[in-house]
């Protein structure tokens, strides 16, 4: 058995005729908390679908547990996810359900389990993230941050071994951002699982990740443990860990010369 | 001048190919319906509770709507009746009217605009909201139990809803017949009974219904599934429901009574 859980090897993907990713290389070890960060539509999130196989990549290869995701049929690719969970961006909870309903809502899918132990395993679930006394709320009554605490202990209701989470920080106040940063690392080495984070939030995630990929343009520019990174001359890093106005990512959309650009309206005039 | 008529000739090849891939992706996304539909059979609990949404849910409008074309149709048709000194005929042409036509076609009509237009905001509405993403990685397959058991609620509810708007409609002509004109009461029944025939009448506007209950159901489904993940997109995916099954309803209703009630 490999030591990483997923390994990512010279994968490309385009949509239609624009490429997102180009020659990806990246592996996440079992137990760890590895953060892929990077700009808005740097090609992010399409890696965590490549992962879970909903796109496949159109070169290279995509291994989970061993198992190459870009040669599963739909059976075993629903195999293998029944061992994953995911984490979406707002959370994505089914919305005519109840939080208890949403957590018990793989055990009914997928297992045989009497009403009774899937009781106590939601409310399980829904201890580890603290929210068990709302487990008779509606989607529509929670708060963003309840949400996705919600839809990671519906992540983690079939014990998964890899998690997968999709900005699990955008638009949360301080208290939640520091409540899901602690679950992520809490879940992760409680349970032993492997997390992998897209997130571009730099103080939370460096807080808790175990190692951090840095892509931009569709390429792993920088990679290295979250102290590696906090130091890094790489310009790239350096402009996005401390939020720098203008860098290797200006601040001006690509144009024409502005005073060239000023000449020629006023010549039209 | 020429490049103009080759963009005119381009931009129809490009709507051509673009319809003809729309309906393969729908015929498609049918197939799977069908063969997703175990689900909506094994836990029947499923089915039952999208026959609430859409079918119990649909019954008030269905049942007022009965009522008032089945009283316009009593006005209308003693006006004509009497003319002719046929004013007894009035139940026949009350149910024949609504069994064969009015009952199937209006309730569809209807019932594409209250469920169908419900089922596409719900269905594009997850997908924005990536609720079907998340089923997905659930290894769950969103068609089968989401669309799956819709499909199928959409076919049971469809026939009950035409009925029932036909039965509310016999009643509405009774009330503006009978009770309001003072027509027979014992000839507006008798003649009713002697005209309309169980098999050629009644079975042939329950196909009718079904029929229209597939297109709806299957055409609100695709839309949703199909809709942009965007607030703009799930109201025009909402609107194409509601245009597109009106339109289809019309056209199956002509080719169905061309095969059913030719020269009869």
């Amino acid at each position: 058995m490999s030591d990483n859980l997923v390994e990512i090897e010279n994968v490309s993907f385009a949509y239609g005729k624009r490429p997102i990713l180009k020659g990806i290389n990246l592996v996440a070890p079992r137990g760890k908390v590895i953060a892929i960060m990077g700009g808005s539509g740097c090609g992010k999130t399409t890696l965590l679908r490549l992962i879970g196989g909903q796109i496949k990549a159109s070169q290279g290869t995509v291994r989970v547990d061993g198992k190459l995701v870009n040669d599963l049929d739909q059976d075993a690719l629903y195999q293998l996810r029944r061992r994953m969970g995911m984490l979406f961006q707002f959370g994505a909870l089914f919305t005519d359900m109840s939080v208890y309903d949403n957590v018990a809502f793989q055990m009914r899918e997928h297992t045989d389990m009497p009403e009774s132990i899937i009781r106590d395993l939601a409310l399980m679930k829904l201890n580890a993230v603290g929210l068990r006394g709302a487990r008779d709320m509606m989607p529509s009554e929670l708060s963003g941050g309840m949400a996705r605490r919600v839809a990671l202990a519906r992540a983690i209701a079939l014990d998964p071994m890899l998690i997968m989470y999709d900005e699990p920080f955008a638009g949360l106040d301080p208290i939640s951002l520091g409540v899901i940063g602690n679950l992520i690392r809490r879940l992760t080495d409680a349970l032993g699982i492997t997390s992998i984070v897209v997130t571009h939030d730099v103080q939370e995630s460096l807080k808790i990740v175990d190692y951090v990929y840095f892509v931009s343009e569709g390429v792993i520019v920088a990679h290295g443990t979250a102290e590696e990174m906090k130091n890094s001359s790489a310009p790239f890093v350096h402009q996005f860990i401390h939020g720098e106005e203008d860098g290797p990512v200006p601040f001006h959309y690509p144009s024409v010369d502005y005073a060239s650009e000023l000449i020629s309206e006023s010549s039209h005039v | 001048m020429f490049n103009g008529v080759l963009d005119w000739l381009r931009g129809i090849g490009a709507s051509v190919i673009n319809g003809v891939w729309r309906l393969g992706y729908a015929s498609r996304f049918f197939m799977l319906t069908l063969l997703g539909s175990g689900t909506s059979f094994r836990r029947f609990q499923l089915t039952i509770n999208e026959i609430y949404s859409t079918g119990v849910l649909s019954l008030i409008i269905i049942l007022v709507s009965g009522l008032f074309v089945g009283m316009v149709l009593g006005l209308q048709g003693y006006e004509t009746l009497q003319r002719y000194g046929s004013a007894e005929a009035l139940g026949t042409l009350v149910a024949l009217s609504l069994v064969r036509e009015l009952g199937p076609v209006v309730a569809a009509l209807l019932f594409a605009s209250r469920a169908g237009s419900a089922i596409t905001a719900e269905i594009g509405l997850m997908k924005a909201t990536e609720q079907l993403s998340a089923m997905e990685m659930m290894a769950v397959d969103p068609i089968a139990r989401v669309v799956a058991p819709r499909f199928w609620a959409g076919v049971f509810s469809m026939p009950l809803l035409a009925a029932m708007f036909s039965a509310i409609g016999v009643f509405g002509g009774y009330l503006v017949g009978v009770v309001l004109i003072g027509v027979d009461n014992g000839a507006f029944w008798s003649q009713m009974q002697a005209a309309v025939d169980f098999r050629h009448d009644v079975l042939n506007g329950v196909i009718k219904s079904l029929v229209f209950g597939i297109a709806v159901t299957a055409i609100a489904l695709f839309e949703g599934y199909d809709a942009p993940p965007t607030a703009e997109g799930v109201s025009g995916a909402t609107t194409r429901t509601v245009v597109t099954s009106s339109l289809v309803i019309l056209a199956l209703d002509f080719v169905l009574t061309a095969f059913m009630f030719r020269g009869v």
